[in-house]
Formats: structure tokens, C-alpha cells, sequence
């Protein structure tokens, strides 16, 4: 594994986006920050802008509205990054099960890749941490190349 | 001499690669404080190095309509004027008959390079917030630039006039370090006070604001030119605190046992910078220009008039 990805792995900057979610996926990943799990321990911290970000993490379920900001956000992200999906929400529309405002979207890999689903409603934050630590083990492959997916 | 020592003062010792180095380690002594102040466990202390290195391994991304070369040019102007502060001080502090007269003044100037590359990144950006918080900065510059200048004013009116580093390291050595002094120990806690604001630390990191508009000034940076400004501040958080301790408290020196003392007044200063971090809010940009140009000048006029006096 080069430096590169190593250093990308020990150092990963969480930007948070919440697409039509309950809150309470959310209400989980802020759990994360608390000194109970302080995921700073590996480096995590949350950013405010998606510029600075390596991981793209995605709580609820992606709708018809939603679609094309998740793609622009995809895009604004530095390469390479991850994308982690959190809730049953992104992976299989959850209680939204029916509805028709998700049918070209779920499971979110049909709008951008994703490297890690955590399911869950919610999931709980060790499970989350579980997610990300598979992750960072899965070591070097992000799926982020600049010409992954056109907008 | 070596035609090649300047350079290689600049670049290594005391210059840039030292000043990273032992930055990068304060910041991660700051995150970790930080981190147990608060009952978590937080980062090991080489994270920050581990940051930058990843950031320099990411993609760079260019915001559409701003001028390319200009924006990527600004964060080295800041971090230009921070390593050759250091240098001037480092050489001043291992031999005080180096220097010119007037590095004082230069000193003084080259600290406001960095600010300065934050005012015109933010505008280089083409960015709303950006440019919030440029304008924040430009106000935050103006108010604590005047009460930090008055501080440093005080050595100086000790010494009799001397504006060379070395001459005051010199004065301080034969007479007792300035704090010693009334007037010497107002100056110092205004220019602490002063330091907080340079270095952008909460409360007074009103022009990045994270929770507010999303870092301000650098918020449409990433990768290479983003890690020039965590290094710009880690260096920062190295060589402000360094000049205080010079102008105020002696400097530090490097005979066997006081060359630990010299690290305990370091250590000592940056506790300070981090406890004053960690148990304020932040301030709103009017709050902190009244405090500034109010009770901050008031001391630091104070201070000024007891030195002319000789308290």
C-alpha cells in the first residue's frame, strides 16, 4: 500500500450529508463525536465542506429531488475518497419501501459508488465504526477516480 | 561563509523543515489537550503530520471564474513570511550579535503575511462565504494589529531604543527578563491576548468560523494548497508563542540545563494558548474589535505610559 493511501486511511475527513433522512441515522453519527466513542481516536474528524472531505457519508433515502446533488457533491469531492452509506435507508429504501420517489435511485449505487453500506435503522455507533474500520482494512481501493461517474 | 548557509538556514535549521516539525508536533499536543479537556481519548500526537501528508497526496480542485495562478500562489505568501520569522528568530536566539538593526520592525511585518494570505485567498475564491470571511479577517487585522505593536513597543523603552531581537535577548540576559517589570507584565498578557487573535484560535477564529461559514477565507481549498495553510498554523502555533518568549521572558538558550527551562516557558505559553481555547465562545467580529480597541488598548497604552516611567 503506498503512503498515499495510507496516510488517507489514518486521516479521514467525515463530511455529513443528510438526504431526506429521519434524523435519526444523524442523531447516531453525532453520537460518534462523544467522548463515549471519540472517533477522533483514528484520525476521523467532521468537516464543513465537502472540499476538504475523504469520505462522503450519506444518511436516508436518496429521492428523485435528491439525486443530483448527491451526484454534484460526488463530483466536489477531492479524489480519492469513500462514500459510506449509513441506515437501511440507502441500501434498501427502509419504510420508504413503496414509494415512488425512490424507484431509479435505490440502492444508492445506481447514483454514485459506494464502498460501505452500514445497515440499520439506525444503525447502532459501534456498528458504524465497524463499517468504517472494515473500510479502512479493505485498505487502497477507494472507488473515487476522477472518471468514475459522469454527472 | 558558506554562500549557501542562507538558504540552507532557510530551509532547514532554524528554518522551515524545524519550524514544521516541532508545529506540527505542538498542534497535536493542542488536539490531544483539547481532546482530554473534553474526557476523550483523542488523535496520537503525529496526526497532524499524517494530515498534511494526505492532503498533499489529494486531488487539487479549482473553483470555476477565479484567477488559477493567483489562487494558488496566495497560501505560499503566508507561508513564506512564517518560516522566515522564524529564521530571524532562531538565528537572533542562537547568536544575539546576528541580526540588523530594525529585525524587530521586520518581525513585525513578516507576522502579518499570513493574515494577509487568508484576505486574499478568501477573495481569490469567487466564493460568498469566502469573502465573509475576508472581510472578517481585514476587520480582525485592524483591530488587534494596533494593541500587539503598543506591547512590543514596551522591550523596546526597556532597552533604551534597541529594535534588534538580539539586543533585546541581550539587555534581558544583563538586567532580568521584562515581565519582571509592571509595566512589562501588562504588555505581555495583552500581546497573549494579541497571539490568540493571530493565530486564529478561538474565541477570536471569527474569520474561519467551521460552524458558521465553513472555514471562511480557505473553504474552496483542497489537497496541496489546503495543507500550506494547516501548515501555515501549525508553524504559527510554534513561532508567535517563540517570539513572546524572546521579546518578554528571556528567550531561550542552549547551556545544558536552561535549554529545559527554554522548553518549560514554550510548553507553559502554549497550555495558555489552549485552556483560553478550550473555555471561550467565540466572539462576533464587533465584540471583539470593542474588546480590542477597548479594554485591550486601554491596557496596552497603560503599559506603554509605566515603561516610559521605568516601572
Amino acid at each position: 500500500m503506498s503512503l498515499k493511501l495510507k496516510a488517507l486511511t489514518k486521516s479521514l475527513w467525515v463530511f455529513h450529508l443528510s438526504t431526506a433522512s429521519c434524523n435519526n441515522c444523524d442523531i447516531e453519527i453525532l453520537d460518534l463525536l462523544t467522548p463515549r466513542h471519540d472517533i477522533e481516536r483514528f484520525g476521523m474528524v467532521l468537516v464543513g465542506s465537502i472540499k476538504y472531505a475523504d469520505v462522503l457519508l450519506i444518511t436516508g433515502v436518496v429521492n428523485k429531488k435528491c439525486k443530483p446533488f448527491v451526484k454534484k457533491l460526488y463530483e466536489q469531492m477531492p479524489k480519492p475518497g469513500f462514500v459510506v452509506a449509513v441506515g437501511t435507508c440507502t441500501a434498501a429504501r427502509g419504510i420508504f419501501h413503496d414509494s415512488y420517489m425512490v424507484e431509479e435511485t435505490e440502492p444508492l449505487d445506481k447514483v454514485i459508488p459506494v464502498d460501505v453500506y452500514v445497515p440499520g435503522c439506525p444503525p447502532k455507533p459501534e456498528a458504524i465504526i465497524d463499517g468504517i474500520i472494515k473500510l479502512i482494512s479493505k485498505r487502497g481501493h477507494p472507488t473515487g477516480k476522477r472518471s468514475g461517474v459522469s454527472p | 561563509m558558506n554562500p549557501f548557509m542562507p538558504i540552507i538556514q532557510f530551509l532547514i535549521f532554524p528554518g522551515f523543515l524545524f519550524t514544521a516539525i516541532v508545529g506540527l508536533l505542538a498542534s497535536g499536543i493542542d488536539r490531544k489537550v483539547t481532546a482530554r479537556l473534553q474526557y476523550r481519548i483523542g488523535p496520537p500526537l503525529y496526526q497532524p503530520v499524517i494530515d498534511i501528508v494526505k492532503l498533499l497526496g489529494k486531488e487539487t480542485l479549482l473553483p470555476d471564474g477565479s484567477p488559477k495562478i493567483f489562487f494558488l500562489i496566495t497560501p505560499l505568501i503566508g507561508l513564506a513570511g512564517v518560516t522566515l520569522v522564524s529564521t530571524l528568530l532562531w538565528l537572533a536566539t542562537l547568536n544575539p550579535n546576528v541580526g540588523f538593526i530594525g529585525d524587530m520592525i521586520v518581525v513585525l511585518y513578516l507576522l502579518v503575511l499570513p493574515a494577509l494570505s487568508l484576505v486574499l485567498s478568501g477573495f481569490a475564491s469567487n466564493n460568498p462565504l469566502a469573502s465573509i470571511g475576508s472581510s472578517r479577517e481585514m476587520k480582525l487585522i485592524l483591530s488587534y494589529e494596533l494593541p500587539f505593536i503598543l506591547a512590543l513597543v514596551v522591550p523596546i523603552i526597556k532597552t533604551g531604543g534597541t529594535l534588534t531581537i538580539g539586543g533585546i535577548l541581550n539587555y534581558q540576559a544583563a538586567n532580568g527578563i521584562t515581565v519582571r517589570s509592571a509595566s512589562g507584565v501588562i504588555a505581555f498578557i495583552v500581546a497573549i491576548v494579541c497571539m490568540q487573535a493571530k493565530l486564529g484560535l478561538v474565541p477570536f477564529d471569527i474569520a474561519e468560523a467551521e460552524t458558521e461559514i465553513i472555514g471562511g477565507p480557505i473553504i474552496e481549498y483542497s489537497g496541496a494548497p489546503l495543507a500550506v495553510f494547516k501548515l501555515t498554523k501549525a508553524m504559527l502555533l510554534f513561532t508567535i508563542p517563540i517570539f513572546l518568549i524572546v521579546t518578554f521572558v528571556g528567550g531561550i538558550s542552549f547551556n545544558g540545563l536552561s535549554l529545559l527551562w527554554g522548553i518549560l516557558k514554550y510548553v507553559g505559553l502554549l497550555v495558555v494558548v489552549i485552556l483560553i481555547r478550550n473555555t471561550n465562545p467565540r466572539l462576533r467580529i464587533d465584540q471583539a474589535f470593542r474588546f480590542f480597541w477597548g479594554h485591550v488598548m486601554i491596557a496596552a497604552v497603560l503599559a506603554v505610559v509605566l515603561a516610559l516611567f521605568d516601572f
